[in-house]
């Protein structure tokens, strides 16, 4: 199950290998990241088919909202995915070729265990939670979305990051056979995105895995994306093939292509306008033609659990 | 083809045609036959007159340069009434815009127009556009006489401001943008190049 691709520079402290024999060595690191990826016990088992069309999970009511759900239909149709297309209607319609399935991610930076490890063993000794958070995207719309996930603090923190690790960068995988979005440039390939340790760290940040009590269907991910529910939805960073942990801030895709529009940061503000459109008032999906738009929350709606993070910060220089 | 033709049945045809995208849009507001406007009702409504406003505002353009290569005098008799249904478009865009989307919440609306590139040159075009669509009548033609010509070049700097609108409003994918850019300088280069080879 475990897919070790040990590389010299791996870690960031002299490496053993200088004074152990190399296959003891390299045995060392594979129990090491055997025992971390199973939680220390259990067997390596391959979930089935059947056991992953649906997932077990409990609610997480502390952190869900109460509004009503977007449509199952509209949250699986209408995607900004580029990799699939610039169009509402590509991730939907031209995501058939893409296989989630196998799939591993590669850690790496500044942290004590880092490799390569396949998806089941990164997910299995945590729990499943469902949250019910709002998403909001840059383009002045948002949904109200049942997300299947882990905290991602709580995976992070078994990688053991070290004091260098100030920022989480992640990338999504690059496959132009599959994506085709990704045959042209509208976008630096492949997707980049990154956050703040401590942002990476706060309990709202979700590692999510499905939607709507189901696996993530490749128009919204999967097998595995970011939700960062207080930032602008392509912060969101989508089917995710590598974790580094750095220390300066890592490079973001929106920003790369356009940096006087999309910050860094990107936290949801009513007050900070797009260049090209206010960003006071969002229109909710689902509410048909004569819907008005509501107002947008500051860090949507988010404000009380992460306006501390940003404390002192302008927030209209560091958008 | 001969003039009554073109009367009784070209034109009959093409303001059929002309009305299709409108009907669609009305079909699929009231869900019939089982289609729907999808998931964001009001944007697709509003992209899809604004598209449709473009196509027949460059499809105006191309009269004369049409006319031209293929020899067929008798295109510049549709003329009109592809300007005036790419005028309906627009209307029916800033229309959507206006009431659908911003809820007639002025501040709003007087905030964008003045603020956002974008809609300050579209709203730039559409009110470019109002004094060529009241022009277009018969007896407009006649009273305005030689000035009407002049007037009516308007609508090279319009499409100019749609296409620029247009550009400027997409986030990243800006690839059917510039096959408008393209189709455009074509049909303005052609007059530019007609011009000067006439001197
Ligand atoms: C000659 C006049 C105009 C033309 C030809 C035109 C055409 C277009 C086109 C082709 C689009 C892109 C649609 C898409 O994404 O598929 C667009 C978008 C847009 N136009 Fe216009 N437009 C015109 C005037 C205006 C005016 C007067 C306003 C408002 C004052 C306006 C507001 C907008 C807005 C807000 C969008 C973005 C819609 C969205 O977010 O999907 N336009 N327009």
């Amino acid at each position: 199950m475990l897919i070790k691709r040990p590389r010299p520079g791996d870690s960031a402290r002299i490496a053993p290998s200088e004074i152990t024999a190399e296959d003891v060595y390299f045995n060392r690191r594979k129990l090491l990241k055997a025992a971390l990826a199973l939680g220390a016990v259990g067997s390596v088992a391959t979930s089935t088919a059947s056991e992953r069309a649906t997932l077990r999970y409990t609610r997480n009511e502390r952190y869900s909202t109460d509004e009503d759900l977007t449509s199952f239909e509209d949250v699986t149709t209408y995607n900004n995915f580029y990799e699939f297309g610039s169009g509402k209607g590509d991730p939907a319609a031209r995501s058939h070729r893409f296989k989630p399935e196998p799939w591993s991610v590669t850690i790496s930076g500044h942290a004590n265990v880092t490799g390569t490890f396949a998806l089941e063993d990164l997910l299995k000794p945590h729990a499943l939670e469902e949250r019910i958070y709002r998403l909001r995207c840059v383009e002045a719309w948002s949904m109200v979305i049942p997300w299947i996930g882990i905290p991602l603090g709580t995976v992070l923190r078994r990688f053991e990051p070290t004091s260098k690790a100030k920022y989480v960068a992640f990338k999504t995988v690059h496959r132009p056979e599959e994506m085709p979005g990704q045959r042209g440039r509208v976008l630096p390939w492949p997707y980049v995105e990154g956050l703040r340790i401590d942002e990476a760290m706060h309990p709202l940040t979700l590692l999510a895995v499905g939607l709507y009590g189901k696996p993530l269907l490749n128009q919204n991910g999967a097998p595995l994306r970011l939700v960062v529910p207080w930032k602008y939805g392509f912060k969101s960073i989508k089917s995710i093939v590598e974790i580094r942990f750095t220390e300066r801030q890592p490079p973001t895709s929106w920003h790369l292509a356009a940096p006087h529009e999309y910050g860094f940061y990107a936290n949801v503000n009513p007050n900070v306008d797009h260049p090209r459109w206010s960003q006071a008032r969002e229109r909710r999906i689902g509410g048909g033609l004569f819907d008005s738009r509501r107002p947008t929350l500051m860090f949507n709606g988010y404000e009380k659990e992460v306006a501390s993070l940003y404390a002192g910060m302008d927030l209209r220089r560091f958008y | 083809m001969k003039p009554a033709v073109v009367r009784r049945v070209i034109k009959p045809a093409l303001f059929v045609a002309c009305l299709l995208p409108l009907l669609s849009i009305l079909w699929r507001a009231f869900e019939l036959g089982g289609s729907n406007l999808g998931a964001n009702p009001v944007e697709q409504v509003q992209d899809t007159f604004g598209q449709w406003g473009l196509r027949l505002l460059v499809t105006t353009l191309a009269i004369t340069p049409l006319r031209d290569w293929l020899n067929a005098p008798w295109l510049a008799m549709l003329r009109r009434m592809l300007g005036l249904f790419a005028f309906a478009y627009v209307s029916l865009h800033f229309l959507t815009w206006l009431v659908l989307d911003q809820g007639l919440h002025w501040p709003s609306i007087l905030a964008d127009i003045a603020k956002r590139p974008f809609i300050t040159i579209g709203f730039l075009a559409l009110l470019m556009l109002v004094p060529l669509a009241v022009t277009s009548t018969n007896a407009m033609m006649r009273r305005l006489g030689r000035r009407w010509k002049t007037l009516h070049r308007l609508i090279y700097p319009i499409c100019v401001l749609a296409v620029w609108h247009y550009y400027w409003q997409v986030k990243a994918d800006v690839r059917e943008p510039l096959v408008y850019a393209s189709l455009l300088g074509i049909l303005l280069g052609w007059r530019v190049w007609k011009r000067s080879s006439r001197l």
